[in-house]
């Protein structure tokens, strides 16, 4: 896998999400159980616009200053022996981490949390190497049982339902008990405790890298991540290179609006920092350590207009509060970022050719920019990715160039708009019936096909106020 | 007080009583009103479809054909919203960047210029009626007018307001989304109109004609006979006649 899902077409996807009433169902529920709850931890937590402000200006602050905080971050892992590798690719990340795994003879990878991982396609060239590797987030876990992918940034597999998972397990691993959230979660952790025991290494992500003191934080509910991190005698750390954040200060404040914006959380079960290998004299660790930062494109955002994208913290508040997403389902946009925010990185990590309808599936509501917790103005950036589709891509379709080059004119004449507001109801007319258009030419049967439209005025307003002014409605 | 119409190409052209509606009540409050016969459309469509060269020529006749005037007041939050982004869409454009924070400064949504300009929330209406309102997405989070228009509405003797479920919800209108992406804004406008069905009202009120020619050409399709109407519909009946009584 890599940052596309597959080869559907935008609309053979959209038609399957919407479709699918039982993924719908499951995504609107979650919606407003994760959109309350924010409002509510928000209002609790209470100066909830400062506290956006004070995120985005850490991010504003940090992507400014990458180079030195990446460069900071490095010295703090190596000192605690740590091995730090910059992968500018995925090519290069997946390449260091199948070597770290093949010296240390590894045969079975126990994974947490990690997007960039999927991001990268990194468990097919672990398996295509011959190593196990094992999916250890519920979420993540069902969804590696059913070979389908994420749909969420949050909860991967919120398009599933309990009963759907109860399928899933007694398919694939002969679960034979009820479909209740308890019974499924125990025997999840019964299967996954002796893949924690028996794996030789651990990859997680990272939440937030702490560039003063080479820890990673992991923000979770579950406390697998713990496992993945405290057993294996092998560790890796695969982080795309925005995720960092200068101080302790600002990971708090960053976890702060992380957990609230996400679930409606004060904080997630689990919060754990852990730092390189085991050093002389301490009793933890693991033997082996390495940090892989993933660049992958990331760089080349920096310095655009598009740089505050990265200030993304994973929150999935803009997939939350988004109409869009909540009727198509993550799946239909083809991407592991789905969403607003999708919709937004996807065509700058992997350009357009495969993700041209990306920018242009948004009503641009806006709902994602104001529930974003560190201020990424999301419909505006679709707005930019539309004119780079238009302008420098030329990707737009004839028909609509045109009808967007007689719009100008049309506009900026206004004889011919005066003209158009006096004839349009003329015009319409063999489409109009009881002041309605219910089969609408052109441009307009997008609209009548699902809605009718209305049969221009009898008078346009510039005919009545002109005839006002001379004083026949008086 | 002067005050130029900006009546927007949708209200022009279809909902011609919405602009009569705004005249009206921008009289009844004292001002002396103009339409600048120049005015064209102030460029939506184009900019965020991502033409913006196209844009740009829409949004240079809205500037000539207001630079006299002191304030512009339109029946629309989305298209008063599109003039207060002029600044940033011409921002170092040495010829156009004066005119364009000039407009931006001076343009408000009719509620907003009723509520925050002139200080009046009783327009002495009267209308009897079930009535729940859609605050539009571009009206409350692109303008920032959220309160003007439900200040205005809680003051009609006789109304009966009732909440519409999730109001803040796109309708699944967003311009060239409707047709673009007909089926997801189906989906949208679909939901939309259960929410208001919900509600057992008779009227419908918004402050943005394209949402409501979206969410009412939908509810017609369904069979369904809420009335849809513009806020100044609503705010412009009286005790003398007006609105729609």
């Amino acid at each position: 896998m890599s940052i596309k899902l597959g080869d559907m077409s935008y609309q053979d996807r959209i038609e399957k999400g919407i479709e699918n009433d039982f993924m719908r169902e499951a995504v609107s529920s979650a919606q407003g159980r994760f959109r309350n709850g924010r409002l509510t931890q928000a209002e609790e937590l209470g100066d909830w616009e400062d506290w956006r402000q004070l995120g985005s200006e850490i991010r504003t602050h940090t992507l400014e200053n990458l180079d030195y905080y990446l460069q900071q971050l490095s010295e703090q892992v190596s000192k605690r022996g740590g091995n730090v590798f910059f992968a500018a690719t995925a090519e290069e990340a997946n390449a260091y981490i199948k070597k770290v795994i093949k010296q240390k003879n590894g045969k079975k990878v126990v994974k947490s949390k990690s997007m960039v991982t999927e991001e990268i396609g990194l468990n097919q060239q672990l398996e295509q190497m011959g190593a196990e590797v094992v999916e250890s987030d519920l979420g993540e876990w069902i969804l590696q049982l059913d070979e389908d992918p994420p749909s969420h940034i949050v909860t991967p597999a919120l398009h599933k339902n309990k009963e759907q998972i109860r399928e899933t397990f007694a398919e694939k691993r002969g679960y034979d008990q009820s479909d209740s959230p308890e019974e499924l979660a125990a025997f999840a952790r019964e299967q996954l405790r002796k893949d924690f025991l028996s794996a030789d290494v651990g990859i997680t992500g990272c939440n937030f890298a702490i560039a003063e003191s080479g820890a990673i934080t992991l923000v979770t509910n579950e406390g697998n991540a713990r496992m993945v991190t405290a057993l294996p005698d092998t560790q890796i750390t695969v982080m795309g290179m925005e995720r960092i954040v200068p101080t302790w200060e600002d990971m708090e404040v960053l976890v702060s609006l992380l957990t609230r914006a996400a679930v409606g959380q004060k904080l997630t079960s689990y919060v754990t920092s852990y730092t390189g290998a085991r050093l002389e004299g301490e009793i933890d660790g693991p033997d082996d350590y390495h940090l892989v930062i993933v660049d992958n494109g990331r760089s080349k955002i920096l310095g655009t207009e598009f740089q505050s994208a990265l200030h993304c913290i994973r929150c999935a508040a803009c997939i939350n509060v988004c109409p869009v997403y909540r009727h198509v389902g993550g799946h239909a946009y083809n991407s592991i970022y789905p969403g607003p925010i999708g919709a937004v990185l996807t065509p700058l990590l992997d350009g357009y050719d495969d993700h041209k309808e990306l920018p242009y599936a948004s009503s641009l509501c806006a709902a994602c920019t104001e529930a974003c917790p560190v201020k990424i103005p999301l419909h505006e950036q679709l707005i930019r990715h539309r004119q780079i589709i238009v302008e420098q891509e030329k990707k737009s379709p004839v028909t609509e160039k045109i009808m967007m080059k007689g719009f100008a004119q049309w506009a900026s004449t206004p004889a011919a708009y005066k003209l158009s507001t006096k004839l349009a109801r003329t015009a319409l007319k063999p489409w109009t019936k009881d002041e309605t258009i219910k089969n609408g030419p052109g441009p307009l049967k997008g609209w009548t096909d699902v809605r009718d439209f209305p049969a221009p005025a009898k008078q346009s307003f510039r005919a009545w106020w002109k005839e006002r002014k001379k004083g026949v409605n008086q | 007080m002067k005050v130029s119409l900006f009546i927007t190409c949708v209200s022009d052209m279809i909902f011609a009583d919405v602009g009569k509606h705004t005249v009206e009540i921008l009289e009844r409050v004292g001002c002396e009103v103009d339409f600048p016969a120049a005015q064209t459309c102030c460029g939506q469509p184009a900019y965020n479809s991502g033409y913006l060269q196209e844009a740009k020529q829409s949004m240079k006749q809205m500037m000539r054909s207001f630079k006299d005037s002191e304030y512009v007041v339109g029946p629309s939050g989305s298209c008063v919203g599109m003039l207060k982004e002029y600044p940033a869409i011409f921002k170092g454009d040495s010829e156009w960047e004066e005119a364009a924070v000039d407009l931006a400064n001076k343009s408000y949504e009719i509620t907003q210029f009723l509520v925050d300009v002139l200080g009046v929330t009783d327009l002495g209406s009267t209308f009897k009626g079930k009535v729940t309102y859609h605050p539009s997405c571009h009206m409350t989070r692109i303008l920032g007018v959220k309160d003007a228009p439900q200040t205005l509405l809680r003051h009609v003797k006789g109304i009966e307001l009732i909440e519409l479920p999730v109001k803040e919800d796109c309708c699944g209108f967003g311009g060239t989304f409707a047709v673009k992406n007909p089926d997801i804004s189906r989906e949208m406008v679909k939901e939309k109109s259960q929410h208001v069905s919900e509600t057992n009202a008779e009227y419908l009120a918004g402050g943005d004609m394209g949402c409501l020619m979206n969410i009412g050409g939908r509810m017609r399709r369904e069979g369904k006979n809420v009335k849809v109407v513009h806020i100044t519909e609503i705010l412009n009946t009286h005790e003398q006649g007006g609105g729609i009584a």
